[in-house]
Order: structure tokens, then sequence, then C-alpha cells
């Protein structure tokens, strides 16, 4: 978990690229690899990061005479997505033939889904802004996913040779097609947000961009404000991030609004973000000429889904993030950021949930160490929700010692660092670190009173009324009893005696 | 009759009772091989070694008391579109030259796992495209019947081996009659099965919705025997049919009185040899004579199936044959500079003239602003041709006509022309586009004393009838039992290979 997945940043910079008399109109395909155990059509493993080609079989080398066998669990994942984004799962569909060649694609063609996909007519709502936008879900479809080329020196340009890893060859990949319902590269990484927070919800990918699990192309055209045709539309490729789809979007919304204001033309074409140069660059030409010669696929029988079926996996959904944030506004009182940015992971909701439950009182205060010093933990250590030390429990223990003044706010902080990293119950990093608060009236007067001696010329500022050096002098109690001290109990020990 | 010349039936029959070892029937073969294979070159591959091999451990495995499987110790030769793990499998293409499979196809997994001793591969036109085996990319097999004249295609090697006693069974593959019609060229026998009995797996695809892979045998109780092996669900194939296996020997009633058998007018048109129809027309009467009620009838859209085969076949085998790329197995270019160049300099130097006519006529029939005209077209054309075979099985059992309108032509007759080449399909064709079964027997001699096949067609999976009526067919004459004139003197005229 990233700072990036629980505050979307919306760049300044971003904002600044829109020409106000423009509007802007996205549409996103998302690939997303699904995290079944083997291939979608074999019954290699599908893990990442194995050595090249070691998770490799005839079926998904193309050797000659190999045929595809449909994995069911794939397909089961694609229906619980497509119901997850309100689709209509098709009774029939079928699988095509997409004829291309390339050297990471062994039988040079891909099984995908052409003119019957398994859903459609879905949607996702967003909230944007606080407000929330319904974004149509037009098409969602199962295909394999190609091997990967390993070019010598790194780029294709240059290399002497390259080799190729089929490890992620036939690994399963869900095409989810947007309608171009998204208006801004800011919508369109909410759309992307709430859609990885929906499928992580679901289980059915990890969704790492970084990996390639999670893979984004856009269509973006601009039309003049107002108009309801459609302008000339681009295709842009090689948006490798969340923060690469939104800067790549707004370069490219910017790029059009100004060729159409100097009155020229868009072109139609696929672009791809240059992300070294921060710009959109075309790809050349003879690459978008592809004639993808699409033909039913001979080697597999239609897929025909019966009622029972999507009923069976209806009733497997689990509760999804849009939901879950009415839900935790509804019954714990949180207000609407909080709720969002707890619920976009299902994992955060949970531990959130789990810990209120423990706690028992003030939901907002849980809300406040999640959000707080537990994501700016996580994030600076680089650690998943999943793998934190500090059960919901511990969090709730150490809450409840605050409300009974057993430790200050301030000590509080140390103690949960402390509980991060090393996983030890609240109690006992408090008694091994002797970090009790000082209750006893008499012993933190001998304080008070040591410290009031030591710094005489700041007494005597504070009797003179500056309020600056009482702050000095309880800092300085702090100090002495290494934090252990109420700075309540502080500051009235030392009005008494400074300012009777 | 020398151990290479006994049907499978009767070899297992011996090898059961023990008076022959698999051993000296394995040798036979071999030996028949070495002998005249230097002449009819029905092999591209022999596995001598690891079938001598095999031979003596299912020697040993007999002598230890365990039970005599379905095809105990039968030489069975493959054709060499079939996937052996371990025996290199080239299509007879020079693209897939030195590709040794790691696996075995489910169709030779079966038949090891019934006993069957596997000799070698056979010559084949390249990638099953053709019908005389002389678009073979490493060399051409010779008729048994008369050396100047071709074997029929493309499962040329598999029907010589047969008819020169080089091989006890074998297996052909059938898109659009490459069992059926070199079995009528070689004089044996020869089945397609209904599309989805025999499981794909292993089988290098040319037009994955047509291929179908068949026995092609000496007589017609080893097609059925091969058949019970062969046949069966198998999960790799997910075309192939869930049906319990099943044996059909048990079909094999030499009784077609009462019959309904249809004879589809269509079938005996122009361009068809007379002494063909000669033949042809004796078997239908023999036929009557045996009982059977003969009946008129038409399928009438028939003069579309070959146009339709040549989009729907071309368009599959354009994709099926896009992997052969040079990047992970087979032949590849040397010298390119990249990828791309690589890719095409080893597909222009790897196939053979045909298998590029044919990937440039399905790559034109897929393409865009095409594929409504042409393929999508053919499909529909394809649903017709189904419904009349529907239609003509409502009113009988099954149909018989020619399989092939000629004899084996000579070699080079029909290379300069294509069409030519592919009219020697007509009849058979249309069996794939539906899906039905159908067989090829032999039913006389036509011109100049070459073999002449009768086609039979059954409904899907019925296999059964087929079988019945060829069976019956066989038991009442004597043309499979005649025997290519060439043996006696071959030997003195050919050298060992």
């Amino acid at each position: 978990m990233s700072r990036a997945t629980l505050q979307p940043e919306v760049t300044e910079a971003a904002r600044e690229l829109e020409h106000p008399e423009f509007e802007t109109v996205i549409g996103l395909e998302v690939h997303v690899e699904l995290s079944t155990d083997s291939k979608i059509f074999c019954g290699c493993s599908t893990r990442f990061d194995a050595p090249p080609n070691s998770h490799t079989c005839p079926v998904c080398l193309g050797l000659p005479g190999v045929l595809p066998v449909l994995n069911r669990k794939a397909v089961e994942y694609a229906i619980l997505t497509a119901l997850a984004l309100n689709c209509d799962i098709a009774s029939f569909s079928k699988f095509d033939r997409k004829n291309y060649f390339y050297p990471d694609l062994p039988k040079n063609y891909q099984i995908s889904q052409y003119d019957l996909p398994l859903a459609t007519g879905g949607y996702i709502d967003v909230p944007v802004d606080g407000d929330t936008r319904r974004v149509r879900v037009k098409r969602v479809h199962l295909e394999e996913d190609a091997g990967k080329s390993l070019h010598e020196g790194g780029t294709i340009t240059g290399s002497s040779f390259s080799l190729e890893d089929y490890n992620r060859t036939g690994v399963p990949l869900l095409e989810i097609v947007s309608e171009p319902d998204i208006r801004s590269p800011q919508e369109a990484y909410a759309y992307l947000s709430m859609l990885r927070s929906i499928l992580r919800y679901l289980g059915v990918s990890d969704c790492k961009m970084e990996e390639g699990s999670l893979r984004c192309d856009a269509n973006i055209s601009v039309r003049p404000k107002g108009s309801s045709a459609f302008g000339t539309q681009t295709e842009l490729k090689n948006l490798n991030s969340f923060r690469a789809v939104e800067k790549g979007l707004a370069y490219e919304a910017k790029r059009q609004a100004e060729v159409l204001a100097r009155g020229e033309k868009v072109v139609r074409e696929t672009r791809h973000w240059d992300e070294a140069r921060q710009m959109t660059v075309p790809l050349r030409g003879k690459e978008q000429a592809h004639d993808y010669r699409y033909f039913p696929e001979p080697d597999l029988v239609p897929l025909e889904i019966d009622e029972s079926w999507v009923d069976d996996i209806r009733r497997a959904l689990p509760e999804l993030p849009g939901a879950r944030r009415e839900r935790l506004i509804r019954e714990y009182g949180l207000p609407e950021y909080d709720a969002a940015l707890i619920t976009e992971s299902r994992d955060l909701a949970d531990y959130f949930e789990d810990a209120v439950a423990h706690y028992g009182a003030d939901a907002k205060a849980v809300s406040n160490w999640v959000m707080g010093e537990l994501a700016r933990l996580m994030n600076a250590t680089g650690t998943d929700i999943r793998d934190v030390r500090v059960s919901p429990e511990a969090l709730a223990a150490m809450l409840k010692m605050m409300d009974k003044g057993v430790i200050s706010g301030k000590i509080a902080k140390a103690v949960f660092e402390e509980m991060f990293t090393t996983g030890k119950p609240p109690d006992q990093v408090v008694a091994e670190r002797g970090l009790v608060q000082i209750t006893d009236e008499g012993e933190l007067a001998k304080v008070v009173d040591e410290v009031i001696a030591e710094n005489q010329p700041v007494a005597d500022e504070v009797r003179a009324g500056k309020d600056k050096a009482m702050t000095f002098l309880v800092g300085q109690v702090m100090k002495k009893t290494r934090g252990r001290a109420n700075p309540q109990a502080v500051n009235r020990l030392l009005r008494d005696r400074l300012r009777p | 009759m020398r151990l290479n010349e006994l049907t499978a039936h009767e070899l297992r029959q011996k090898i059961e009772r023990r008076d022959v070892k698999i051993e000296d029937a394995v040798g036979a073969v071999l030996d028949r091989i070495s002998e005249v294979d230097g002449a009819i070159r029905a092999y591209v591959t022999v596995a001598r070694e690891q079938a001598l091999a095999k031979a003596r451990a299912a020697d040993e495995r007999l002598a230890r008391g365990e039970p005599t499987r379905l095809l105990e110790g039968v030489p069975v030769a493959i054709k060499d579109v079939m996937c052996t793990r371990g025996l290199e499998t080239t299509c007879s293409s020079k693209i897939l030259k030195g590709f040794i499979p790691p696996y075995d196809a489910t169709v030779v997994e079966r038949l090891e796992r019934a006993g069957a001793i596997i000799i070698g591969k056979t010559n084949m036109d390249e990638f099953a495209m053709g019908s005389s085996t002389e678009n073979s990319g490493l060399l051409p097999t010779k008729n048994p019947w008369d050396l100047e004249r071709v074997p029929g295609g493309s499962s040329g090697g598999s029907a010589a081996a047969i008819a020169a006693d080089e091989a006890t069974a074998a297996l052909g593959s059938d898109t659009g009659g490459s069992v059926r019609q070199p079995a009528s060229f070689c004089g044996v026998v020869g089945l397609k099965p209904t599309y989805g009995l025999v499981s794909r797996y292993g089988l290098i695809a040319f037009a994955s919705s047509l291929d179908q892979i068949g026995p092609i045998t000496r007589d017609v109780h080893d097609c059925a025997l091969v058949l019970s092996v062969i046949a069966g669900h198998d999960p790799l194939d997910s075309t192939s049919v869930p049906r319990p296996s099943r044996d059909y020997t048990k079909d094999l009633v030499p009784d077609v009185r009462g019959m309904r058998i249809g004879v589809p007018k269509e079938y005996f048109g122009e361009g068809m040899a007379p002494g063909v129809r000669a033949a042809v027309g004796a078997a239908l009467k023999k036929l009557q004579d045996m009982g059977a009620i003969l009946a008129d009838v038409s399928l009438p859209h028939s003069e579309y199936a070959l146009a339709t085969y040549y989009l729907v076949a071309p368009a599959e085998a354009s994709s099926n044959l896009a992997r052969y790329d040079g990047v992970r197995y087979g032949f590849r270019a040397r010298g390119c500079e990249d990828s791309i160049t690589m890719m095409t300099k080893t597909r222009s130097e790897g196939f053979g003239p045909e298998v590029k006519r044919r990937i440039m006529l399905g790559t034109y029939a897929l393409s865009a602003g095409y594929y409504e005209a042409y393929y999508l077209k053919a499909l529909k054309v394809r649903t017709l041709l189904a419904r009349d075979f529907d239609r003509a099985f409502e009113k009988c059992d099954c149909l018989v006509g020619p399989t092939s309108p000629t004899v084996a032509f000579k070699f080079g007759e029909k290379t300069d022309d294509p069409l030519a080449m592919y009219l020697s399909d007509i009849y058979t064709v249309t069996a794939n586009l539906a899906g039905i079964p159908g067989i090829s027997i032999p039913c006389g001699f036509g011109e100049d004393g070459m073999p002449v096949g009768l086609q039979i067609l059954g409904k899907h999976f019925d296999e059964g009838t087929v079988l019945r009526v060829a069976y019956a067919f066989e038991q009442a004459t004597d043309f499979h039992k005649k025997k290519p004139e060439f043996r006696s003197g071959m030997s003195e005229t050919t050298g060992v290979r």
C-alpha cells in the first residue's frame, strides 16, 4: 500500500493544462491479469517473477499440434468481475483469433473475444470531488496474455538480439472497456482507482501496474464545450502508472485542444506516452495498419453460461467499495473523506472495522490513527496492510490506554511506532520502556520545582506574563520525565507556582 | 503369407496364441521397408531401433503372462502430421525439419497403450495440403500399383505403406478427403470419423474445424479395430465429444438386407472417369443384390462444396500456420538483421508453393472488407451443406458413391493446375464440411487396372452403420484381397535403402 493509493493526488500542473473552451472525452481500455493459479488454456502456473520459461508447456508455447482447454476459474473470475461492474452476462459467447505476428506471441495469434464478448452494458459509480460520476462499461471479455521480449541492451533498436520469456504467455487477461464517459484526466484517475479497488475487493487480481497485472490504454478526443459530437480520437499507449495515465491524458488533451485552437485537425493515430520526455509521440504508421483478421476460434467450443452458475457467483459477491463507503458513513458516522480512503482497500477497511469492534468507542479516533500514524508508517516502510504487525486488537488496546490516561497522546505515537516495528502489544511496550504516565502529583511537583530552580531567568519571564517562556518550562519538564508527564498537569503545577 | 502381409486382426490372433513373436512381426515389416521403400518412399522416418526395442519389451510382457491388448504387437505407421515424442515430426515440410516433439499426440498414446508398435512416420503433402503427396517438401511417394502414379494425398505415405505391406495398419488425417482419396487410389480401406470422435490433440493443425484422424488399413475389420482404440473423449481437445468408448468390431455384421442406401445424383456428374463410373455402378448393383434398398437422393448444394472448402480451410490454415516463424523450433533463416526479417525469410524459404498459395488465399478471405463476402458466406453455405445431409438421412441409413472421380493419376499430371488437383476431392470435402463420417473401400478396378474406391457416408457418430455396410460389401467381394503386382519382382529391381 503506497501513499498514492490512500491519497489520489491531483497535480496542479494537470489542471493547468486544460483549455477552458474545450471539453475532453476519454474512454479507457483496461487489461487485468486474473490471479488464477493456472493459465487460461493450460495447467502452467501464473506466478510472477519465476525464472524465464520455467512456467511453460507445449500448449502455452504454441508447439505444433496443441489445443487450448478453457480454465473454468478464469471464466468464474470474469463473471464475478462483470457482475461487480453491473454488466449483463452473455449466456452465449465465443472466442476468436486475433492474428498478428510478434515474437512474444507463440502462435502468432491471440485467443480473444471479438463480436460476442462475455459481458456488456455495465457501469461504475466513481466518486469525483465529493460527487459521483457514473461511467458506463461497454464490454468485458477474456483473452490470453502474451510473453515478454527482452532486448539485449534494453531497447529494440540497436540491440543485436532479443530473448523471449513465455512465462506470461497464456495468463488469463480480462479486458474492461469503458464508454467515452470520462471527462477529464482526474476522472480517468478516479475511474481507474475505483476499478482497481473493486477488482481487489473481488480478489480476482492484484492489480499491480508496475508488474503489468493492470494495464491501461486510453482513447481521447476533445471537442468545443457544449458540442455533442465526438472529436477525432487518438489512442494513448504506454501509460505505465496511475500517474502516467493522468499526466499522459492531460498532455494529450492540451495538445489536441491546441491543434483545434489553431484551426487544424487532430490526426487519428496511436500515440505513445514518453515518460522521460513527458510528452506523447506518434507511433510509426506501419504499426497502426493492423488488420487482425478476426475469426471464430475453431479449437474451442462456444462459451455457454447458464443462469444458475451466474446466480451462484452473484451470491458470492462481497460488499463492494461504494456500498461499504456508504455503510461506514452511516454506521460509524465517519466523514465522507475518511470513509472513501479507508474503503479503497478491502483489507484496510477490514482492519478499521475490526479495530473499531475491539475498541468499542469513538470510530473517528480509530480512523485518525489508521489514516495518520498507520498509513505514515506503512508508507515509510513500504508495508502492505496485510503484513502490518499491529493487530486491530492491539491498536484498540492502545487507544484504551490513552483513554485511561496511562499514556499520553504523544507517548502513544512512540508506543505505536514500536508496536509497528516489533509487533509487541502496547502494554508490553509501555512496561518495558517505562513509559507509564506519571500520575503521582507529588513526584511531578518535585520535577517542576527542580526545573524552576534551574531556570530562574525564564521563570521570571513567566512571572512577567510571557507565555512563550511557559512553553519552554513545560518542555523542560517533559524532557526530564522523558515525556511521561501529563502536559496538562505540568501546566497546572507551573501556573500554581509562578502565577498564583 | 509373410507376417507383414497379415491384417492386424490376423496378426493379433497369432500373437495371442503365441504363434508369432512380436519382434518377428515388427522385423518382417522393417525388412519389407528395407526391401521396397527405396522405390515406394512411403516413410520419411523409420523408427527401427525404437520399434524393435518396444517389440522385445512387449514379448517379455506376454511371456510374463500379461493380457494381450487390442492391438498387441501390431506395427503401425503414423502420418507425419501427428506428434510423436522423441521422434522427428515434420509435416513433410522443410520448416519443421528437426522438430522433435516433447509429447505424444493422444492417438499415438492410445495406440501404444493398446499395444501397437509405432514403425515410423509417413510422407504426406506438406501440412496435409494436396491430393497427390507431390506437395511433400521432402520426397515423392509412389503408388504401389503403378510407380508412375501418385498414391493420392495428403495421406499418401500411409496409404502406400499399407498397400505395399510396409505396415500393418496406419493413421492418416482427413481435412477434405486426405484419408479416403489415397485409400481409394491405393486400393485400401480409409475412414474419416465424425468430427469430434477422435482427439485432435497432437495432430498438427491444417484446418481445425475440418481435421480428423482416421485409420488406413487392409480391411474393414482392421479399420473398426483401430477406430475402437483411437476414438473417445479427450479432455485435452475441447472439440472432442464426450461419449462412451465403443467396440466398433461389434458393428461388423455382414448383412445389409432392408437397409436404405441413398445414391446422391450430384456424385455422378461430369468429370467422372468411365472406369470409376462402371466400378461404382457395379458396386451399387452388388449392394442391391445383397438386399439393400437403393434410393435416389439429392444434395442440392453440393456444387458449392469445393468453393466453400477452399475458403474455410485456407482461412483456418493461414492462422494455424502462423506459428512457424523460426523463433522457437524447426527451421530458421540465417543472417537476418531483425526479427521481422527473420520471420519473413524463414517462412519464404521454409514453406512450399502450395502452402504459400493457401496461406495467401486464407489471409485474403479473412481480411477486413472481404470477411463477410468470403469467410462468413462460406460458413453459411456450410450450414446449408449440413442440412442437405440431414434431409438425405431422413430417408436413408447411409449414402454411397465414388470416393474420387478418377483413379490415381500420373506424376506431374495436375501439378501445374491447382484447380484440377482440387477437383480430385470434389466428393470428399462435403463430409468434412458437414462433420459426418465417411469410408473408402476397394470396389473394383478402373482405368489401367488401377483401384477404385467406394465411399460410404453416414450420419453423425453413426460409424457403426458405415462400417457395417462396408464390411458386408467386403465380405461379399474380393477386391481388398488383391495386392499390387510389383511385390514379387520389386526386390530384384530396387536395392535396399
